[in-house]
């Protein structure tokens, strides 16, 4: 569904990604490990266009998205949930993910759709009329993702869904990420400091270390892997 | 919300504008100033307010884009004007209206000029690109002699009126808060909340931007047409960074992004300036002395009692 090939990515003089590929199958959980700086959000945020890559390529479908920018590539089945989950503050539970339909002209879509946010999410039922930016850590992440999801994406890039959230909204919020791909068959690509949530939900994973692919193998594996306990499982 | 039926209130202050511009000859023309500047001030307010409040961009070159539009406009009514043999009301109700629709005009298309490259920048950026606009215009006007150079512009008839000023403002606020409550609005909002998101919800966020800068570009345009032809007088100097400065402190003042807020403080702010003339050479002093208080107790904006209500649709 989704192929990157030898991307590149430069901030200014610094590159950030030097030779990143990688592959998402349909209907699968990718994920993506690595410290601090490695290159995970910019490589999301090169899929999703909102960074210019310098070389490589991107494949989608396999259709050539290269430098689309990102709200060309929202109508295509792309959307893309940031980290620190970006969630318009001064905008209610519901205008936020009016906005995260913004591209759906058909009212009975988007009433269905916020149907389904809403059944996935109750906790954003219960808070429909507030302003976004006064629910807590965990409430705006299942907005962010209930965000997303409005524009019916085929892929999903879910960027630090743990980020600063109490543990137990956490494992809500994962079982929340694994009933979606289940029930929805929604293809995600997931970048996660917590490493071992991630590989326990993916299929596949993909170790980045200053924007280069160290190691990439079944997720199973890659737990097991003592290198990789060692330097992201916590030994 | 503010205005609930948005369009009678439009038409309400269009009659009544109207009525009261009718009788203006018994009211003291001292005050009858006052209330035109009013008038255009709350038409820059809240065309800027669109720009720095609403979509959360910080222009600074407000007053630029407001001399472009009084020359423009300026320049059309003394050239055509006494070409056309025709009456002062033919030229007053048709020909001004016409001349304020063109300053608006460049002034967007000065808007666009300047907004499609910069928009691009974030924050700090753009207001100095902005600033920089300001002042180019300003030095551009203080050395072409086809406007008056640096003596300025002379002799432009005196067509604005309480109806011109207060309709303009009318319509300015009634633009404003139209895009804002439409669907398409709510993007100006999400620009504002936060870029990144705006963008991967599929919003092209630069359009947004230059869309609301272009038509706040447009309003000031217009805003400087009546200022044209309310003084009489242009001179470039009159539309220096202090002008645009004027304008950001009525927006902040109001509270960025209050409709009803900004257009208070456009009036406060003009008051205030007047009643403070007593004062001499004072003046400044106790003026900027005011704002500093002001800021201190009501850093949100003086007027933040009218929340947005959410949408219920």
């Amino acid at each position: 569904m989704l192929e990157v090939k030898q991307l590149k990515v430069n901030y200014g003089a610094i590159t950030a990604l030097h030779d990143v590929s990688l592959r998402v199958e349909k209907g699968a959980i990718v994920t993506l490990i690595g410290g601090n700086g490695a290159g995970k959000t910019t490589t999301l945020r090169a899929i999703s266009g909102m960074l210019k890559p310098k070389s490589g390529q991107i494949l989608y479908e396999g259709r050539d998205i290269t430098g689309v920018p990102a709200h060309k590539l929202v109508g295509q089945g792309i959307a893309h949930s940031p980290e620190g989950r970006m969630v318009f503050a001064n905008l209610t539970v519901r205008e936020n993910l009016q906005m995260g339909a913004y591209l759906q002209r058909d009212k009975a879509v988007i009433a269905r759709e916020e149907e389904f946010v809403f059944a996935t999410f109750p906790r954003l039922k219960e808070r429909e009329q507030q302003l976004a930016g006064t629910l807590s850590g965990g409430e705006q992440q299942m907005l962010a993702i209930g965000r997303a999801l409005m524009s019916q994406p085929k892929c999903l890039l879910l960027d630090e869904p743990s980020l600063g959230i109490a543990p137990l909204l956490v494992k809500l919020i994962f079982e929340k990420i694994v009933e979606l791909n289940r029930t929805r068959g929604l293809t995600i690509l997931l970048v996660e400091q917590n490493a071992n949530l991630a590989l326990e939900i993916s299929s596949y994973g993909y170790v980045l270390e200053t924007g280069r692919v160290l190691l990439a193998d079944d997720a199973a594996k890659l737990r097991a892997d003592p290198k990789v306990r060692d330097a992201y499982l916590g030994g | 919300m503010v205005l609930p039926k948005s369009q009678l209130w439009l038409v309400v202050v269009l009659l009544v504008a109207g009525g009261v511009s009718a009788f203006s000859g018994r009211i003291d023309p001292y005050v009858l100033d006052v209330a035109m500047g009013v008038g255009i001030a709350i038409t820059q307010a809240s065309s800027l307010n669109l720009i720095n409040g609403f979509t959360g961009q910080f222009s600074l070159g407000h007053a630029g884009f407001m001399a472009v539009g009084a020359y423009s406009s300026a320049m059309l009514t003394t050239t055509l004007g006494p070409k056309l043999g025709v009456s002062t009301a033919v030229l007053q109700w048709v020909l001004f209206p016409a001349s304020l629709l063109l300053g608006g005009l460049v002034a967007a298309l000065a808007g666009l000029a300047v907004g499609a490259p910069s928009l691009r920048l974030k924050g700090d950026y753009l207001a100095i690109v902005t600033l920089g606009f300001g002042e180019i215009i300003k030095v551009i006007l203080q050395n072409v002699d086809a406007v008056g150079g640096a003596r300025g512009l002379v002799g432009i008839p005196d067509y604005t009126n309480l109806f011109w000023t207060f309709s303009v403002a009318a319509v300015t606020v009634y633009v404003v808060w139209g895009l804002l409550n439409s669907t398409y609005g709510r993007g100006f909002l999400a620009v504002a909340d936060d870029e990144v998101a705006a963008e991967a919800m599929g919003l092209n966020t630069t359009r947004y931007k230059i869309t609301a800068f272009v038509v706040g570009s447009f309003f000031a345009g217009v805003a400087g047409g009546l200022y044209a032809h309310l003084k009489g007088y242009l001179n470039p100097g009159g539309f220096d960074f202090n002008k645009s400065i004027e304008i950001v402190v009525m927006v902040i003042l109001g509270g960025m992004g209050r409709h009803v807020g900004v257009i208070i403080a456009a009036i406060v702010l003009v008051v205030l300036n007047e009643t403070l003339r007593s004062f001499g050479e004072y003046r400044m002093i106790l003026y900027s002395l005011l704002l500093i208080v002001l800021m201190l107790t009501r850093p949100q904006g003086l007027f933040t009692w009218t929340r947005r209500k959410p949408s219920a649709a």
